[in-house]
């Protein structure tokens, strides 16, 4: 198995405070691989490090081989590293087709295009068509994104992610908040995604982490405490003891 | 086709209104004279209303300070007819081209900060050159403003009347052009992304769109709309003064694209005809008291929300889905 996301003693400092602490992670090709820790654990801020909103304190930060921990976010995107955000960030009063239409354009065309209308380029349509019939979006193409259901803007967020090809997908908590009627949808979607794309977890929901992941690794004051499967790891004494306390699962 | 074929087809589609609108503004070549002065004060305001929009009403970049590459464009096109050539062509490319290079050197100060970091240095910027025209009588001429504008037939073949129909003619044609491609413009995949970039700058960086390139292209565009419009005026009335650069045409267009609307392609026209209809209707019988009406309009239309006072109006023109 080949490694196509990894961190070599990452840190960031914040003044005083270590919210990463050198933490040296590897995600392997077709990785389905959950990250998860207790509220503070520095989930939040390692995710910001990988994709480049936050600037590393030190480490680097390996993709597909290549080094770029100093790349600008759209760069990271556009290598194949693309995120979803755990509260909603999409564009209220434009529709799943803008948002999609836009995520492939950027890909295709590199997005500075002005002279075509959007979707003139060749197989901007098609791949628009393609990823909203993968995420149950035929439906509501046209509709303002903020008068959707939320379970379908969340699968907007998830697809929008998706219509930048990745390589790796880091899923922020992508059922947070989704009434139960709609989770199923969610769920099966992200069950769906594409052997060959990578998928790293950030969760808190214990059921889908141990519904989907093979690998798990957990994060505590800002270091990796623990990594490995599923079964282990829910057995572990540390795991249990600082993150799982008494409700024990698995 | 595909649904999301069929629908990114529809979304560049021309809509009814659009057309009706040009050529009613054509066809008010055909009136005898009278009016032409002013609808040639429109269509300039218009330009310059169109250009704040790109910026504003698309990538989300406020600007209190337009009217610099307004005067810039202004002053170019002035200098060049007195001095050079009195082709009116020439100078509205000179125009445009001065102020697209002051728009893009100054497109690096609006990438960060806050909308009032952004307010303050666009109003400081228009300041700075406001008043380098005014140090420089010699090239401006200073408080007299640059006299002995003179300008040549539009084509070689069209003089400028008095009633100014050819100006109109000319203004309104630039008008149209400059809208048509703003209008591609918009509709782009590049159109498309300042308009994810002005509602979440964070997101348009996560699905891969380079946030501070699309922003520094996007104000050297509207620069260089802006320096037409101000190349039209200078050429049209054949006098520029300091006044080009003055706060208070920043802060006019601004008022203009927001009773128009901003963000949907026609609100700067929109914006200057009411503006200027209203100006001069309420002009002709409170003289002195009409912006108290252009303020009370203002404040309500912010207010109470443009939707609500003209909601249907902008539904029958289909555009009611971005209000």
């Amino acid at each position: 198995m080949s490694v196509v996301l990894e961190t070599r003693s990452l840190t960031k400092r914040f003044g005083g405070l270590l919210a990463t602490d050198n933490v040296s992670f590897q995600l392997e090709r077709g990785a389905r691989q959950a990250l998860i820790g207790p509220n503070g654990a520095g989930k939040t801020t390692f995710v910001n490090l990988l994709t480049g909103v936050l600037p590393a304190s030190s480490g680097e930060i390996m993709l597909l081989g290549d080094r770029i921990t100093t790349l600008r976010p759209e760069a990271r995107v556009r290598r194949g590293l693309v995120r979803t955000f755990q509260i909603n960030q999409l564009f209220g009063d434009l529709t799943p087709l803008e948002t999609l239409a836009l995520a492939v354009s950027e890909r295709v065309s590199g997005g500075g295009e002005w002279r075509r209308r959007l979707g003139a380029v060749g197989s901007v349509p098609a791949e628009v068509e393609q990823v909203a019939g993968r995420f149950g979006l035929l439906d509501v193409l046209e509709r303002r994104t903020d008068t959707l259901p939320y379970g379908k803007q969340r699968l907007l967020e998830i697809a929008a992610a998706f219509a930048c090809a990745p390589q790796v997908l880091l899923l922020d908590e992508p059922a947070a908040g989704v009434p139960e009627a709609e989770r199923r949808d969610i769920l099966d979607a992200i069950a769906a995604l594409p052997e060959e794309v990578s998928v790293l977890l950030i969760e808190h929901d214990m059921d889908l982490v141990f519904s989907f992941a093979r690998r798990i690794s957990v994060l505590v004051d800002g270091a990796l405490l623990v990594e490995g499967e599923p079964e282990a790891i829910a057995k572990d004494a540390r795991v249990r003891a600082v993150y799982l306390g008494d409700e024990a699962h698995g | 086709m595909d649904a999301a074929a069929l629908g990114l087809v529809r979304r560049a589609r021309w809509r009814w209104p659009e057309v009706v609108l040009w050529l009613l503004a054509y066809a008010a070549l055909l009136m005898p004279p009278g009016k032409f002065l002013i609808l040639n004060e429109i269509a300039i305001l218009a330009l310059f209303a169109l250009s704040l929009d790109l910026i504003l009403g698309y990538a989300g970049i406020v600007s209190l300070g337009h009217a610099a590459f307004f005067g810039v464009g202004a002053y170019t096109a002035g200098l060049l007819a007195k001095h050079v050539t009195g082709d009116p062509l020439a100078g509205l490319l000179l125009g445009a081209a001065v102020a697209t290079v002051v728009g893009f050197a100054t497109s690096l100060l609006v990438l960060r900060g806050s909308d009032l970091t952004r307010l303050m240095v666009t109003l400081g910027v228009a300041m700075v050159l406001g008043e380098i025209a005014n140090a420089l009588p010699g090239l401006s001429g200073g408080a007299d403003g640059l006299q002995g504008v003179t300008m040549g037939p539009l084509l070689g073949c069209f003089d400028f009347d008095l009633f100014g129909r050819t100006a109109y003619a000319y203004s309104l044609t630039t008008l149209f052009l400059f809208t048509l491609l703003a209008r591609r413009i918009v509709l782009s995949p590049f159109g498309l992304s300042l308009m994810a970039i002005r509602r979440n700058p964070l997101r348009a960086g996560a699905l891969g769109v380079p946030v501070n390139a699309r922003l520094i292209a996007v104000y050297t565009l509207a620069a260089a709309f802006a320096g037409t419009a101000g190349a039209l005026l200078a050429q049209t009335t054949a006098f520029v003064s300091l006044d080009v650069f003055e706060f208070h045409r920043s802060a006019d267009v601004l008022l203009v694209l927001i009773i128009g609307g901003a963000g949907w392609l026609y609100g700067g026209i929109a914006g200057a005809v009411i503006y200027t209809l209203l100006q001069d209707g309420i002009a002709a019988f409170t003289p002195q008291y009409w912006q108290f009406w252009i303020g009370l309009l203002l404040v309500a239309f912010v207010l109470v929300g443009r939707q609500r006072l003209v909601g249907g109006l902008y539904a029958m023109l289909g555009w009611a889905r971005r209000r």
